[in-house]
């Protein structure tokens, strides 16, 4: 049973992605969306919990939420995918299962 | 596949009303089936037809009220949720003896039952709030 997190606020103001990062299994996906997106910027000190996830969990980003806070996709974490829109419905079909970390 | 969708932020707040617009406007596109979206919490305020943002900005409400017209997307706001905040339908406003009404087109008030009901149809349940 894979899961679809979404994290919508900056890890820098609340404990959301850290937590979620703690309860994601193998084959679950974090996506990152509006202020969320923070939390793939290369260079902070969340690199080491990401780091920590081994890449059984995969950590994607919405793209044009990047684009509105003007993060260029080449300052992202390694590993980041990035979607749009559509790949975000797509996330959610091929996921077993969603879960909004509000 | 199937979705449902709930709402629990108000307008032009932070952007779960925008994120969720844009996620069912993409799922639309692409195939999907979105029944009914669920307008719960400070979500309801989405759909009162009197607001009025400046004309160079998106009017959240307006969004929300053509795409039920043009996909028959039900969108269903939590009655308990809209009576602390002023949203009322005619029958509401007759109810209660208040002398306005203010729901969009496209916009109906019904309970909790409904968000339990698109939960249980749906194959996927997307939450998008603060």
């Amino acid at each position: 049973m894979a899961t679809l997190h979404t994290v919508n606020k900056s890890p820098f103001a609340t404990q959301s992605l850290l937590s979620c990062l703690g309860h994601a299994k193998a084959g679950d996906t974090v996506l990152l969306i509006e202020d969320g997106v923070y939390g793939a910027a290369g260079g902070t000190g969340l690199a080491d919990a990401v780091a920590g996830l081994g890449g059984a969990v995969t950590l994607a980003v919405l793209a044009p939420d990047l684009k509105a806070r003007g993060i260029d996709e080449g300052r992202l974490m390694d590993g980041v995918k990035t979607v749009d829109y559509a790949g975000f419905v797509d996330l959610a079909a091929s996921h077993d299962r969603t879960q909004a970390w509000l | 596949m199937k979705f449902g969708v709930v709402v629990s932020e108000g307008p032009y707040t932070h952007q779960a009303s925008d994120t969720a617009y844009h996620f069912v406007t993409a799922a639309l596109a692409a195939g999907h089936e979105v029944p009914r979206v669920f307008f719960y919490h400070d979500g309801v305020n989405v759909g009162t037809r009197l607001s009025i943002p400046p004309q160079d900005e998106r009017n959240i409400q307006q969004q929300w009220s053509a795409l039920a017209k043009e996909h028959g997307t039900d969108l269903v706001i939590c009655i308990a949720a809209a009576q602390r905040r002023g949203l009322l339908d005619k029958n509401e406003a007759e109810r209660q003896g208040k002398d306005a009404d203010n729901i969009a087109e496209g916009f109906r008030i019904s309970g909790l039952g409904q968000l339990i009901e698109m939960a249980i149809d749906a194959d996927r349940l997307m939450t998008f709030g603060d």
